[in-house]
C-alpha cells in the first residue's frame, strides 16, 4: 500500500535530518573548546546522506534516505599563540577546532527546514489515508 | 443483475492508485533533498495510468530455497526529472520548492479522485435503498 510507504520515507527523512541537526549542535557546542595538540582537538563532523536504493533501483518507487556514516572534517585546525593558557603546548600554542560557526548556522537552518518538509509530508499522507478510510461513508 | 464494481467505478479507482504511487515518488524526492548524487524522479501519469488499467505482473514460483526470487512488477512511467537549475556541485537534482508544490497538487488530485469515487458509492447506495 503505497500511502503507508510515505510514512517510512518521511520518517527516514526526519531521522536523517535530526541526526544532521544533532551533529550540528555538537559542532556548535564544541566550537570554542581548546586542546594542547592538533590531534586531540575536536574536529567538525558531518553526516553523509545516502539514498537507500535497493535492487532494481530504477523501478523502486519509494527511496528512503539513510545515514551512511559521520565523517570528521580534514580542514586544518586553528593554532593560536597564547602562552598564558593552561593548555598551551611547549611552544605556547593552543589548538581550536576547525568548526566554522557560520557554516554550522546555515546547516542548522537547512536541516530544520528539511525536517519541516518531511513532517508536512507525513501529515499530508495521514490526511490522504484518513480520507481514503472514510470513502463511501458520506 | 449484479453490480460490476469494475464498471461502476470506472477509471477513478486506477487514477487514485497512480496518484498514491506518485505521492510516494514525490515524497522520496523530498526526503532525499539533501542526499548527494540523488536524482529527482517523476511518474509519467499517462504511462502509469495505462499500466495500472492493464496491470500485468508475473513471478516465478519457488520450489527450492536456492531458486531465485523473481518477481517482475513493472512500473511504467517512472522517469528522472530534467533539472531546471545547474548542478550545485553535489549531483543532487531535487528542487525542494517544486517537489513540495507537486506533492500538494498531487494530494489535491488524489482528493479529487476520492471525491469522484465517493460520488459513485453514494449513487450506488441510493440505487440500493431506492428512496
Amino acid at each position: 500500500m503505497s500511502i503507508f510507504n510515505i510514512f517510512d520515507v518521511a520518517g527516514s527523512g526526519m531521522s536523517a535530518q535530526s541526526t544532521r541537526l544533532n551533529v550540528t549542535a555538537s559542532n556548535m557546542a564544541n566550537a570554542s573548546t581548546v586542546a594542547s595538540s592538533a590531534d586531540t582537538v575536536y574536529r567538525a563532523r558531518q553526516p553523509i546522506f545516502e539514498a537507500a536504493m535497493q535492487q532494481a533501483s530504477h523501478q523502486q518507487q519509494s527511496v528512503p534516505v539513510l545515514i551512511a556514516g559521520i565523517v570528521e572534517s580534514d580542514k586544518p585546525m586553528m593554532a593560536e599563540y597564547n602562552p598564558n593558557h593552561p593548555l598551551a603546548d611547549g611552544d605556547g600554542y593552543i589548538y581550536k577546532p576547525n568548526v566554522n560557526v557560520v557554516e554550522e548556522m546555515a546547516n542548522m537552518i537547512s536541516a530544520t527546514r528539511s525536517y519541516q518538509a518531511n513532517v508536512q509530508l507525513a501529515s499530508a499522507a495521514k490526511d490522504m489515508a484518513q480520507q481514503t478510510l472514510r470513502l463511501g461513508k458520506g | 443483475m449484479a453490480i460490476s464494481f469494475d464498471k461502476a467505478l470506472g477509471i477513478h479507482q486506477h487514477s487514485m492508485g497512480v496518484r498514491a504511487e506518485r505521492a510516494e515518488v514525490l515524497s522520496s524526492n523530498i526526503a532525499n533533498a539533501d542526499t548527494p548524487g540523488y536524482k529527482a524522479r517523476e511518474l509519467d501519469f499517462e504511462q502509469a495510468l495505462a499500466g495500472a488499467t492493464q496491470r500485468q505482473s508475473f513471478g516465478l514460483s519457488r520450489s527450492h530455497d536456492k531458486h531465485f526470487d523473481v518477481n517482475i512488477d513493472p512500473q511504467p512511467g517512472l522517469l528522472y526529472r530534467t533539472p531546471m537549475h545547474p548542478d550545485t556541485g553535489d549531483g543532487n537534482t531535487v528542487d525542494l520548492q517544486t517537489e513540495r508544490n507537486m506533492f500538494m497538487q498531487n494530494t489535491l488530485e488524489y482528493q479529487m479522485s476520492l471525491g469522484f469515487l465517493d460520488g459513485k458509492f453514494a449513487g450506488m447506495k441510493k440505487a440500493i435503498r431506492g428512496d
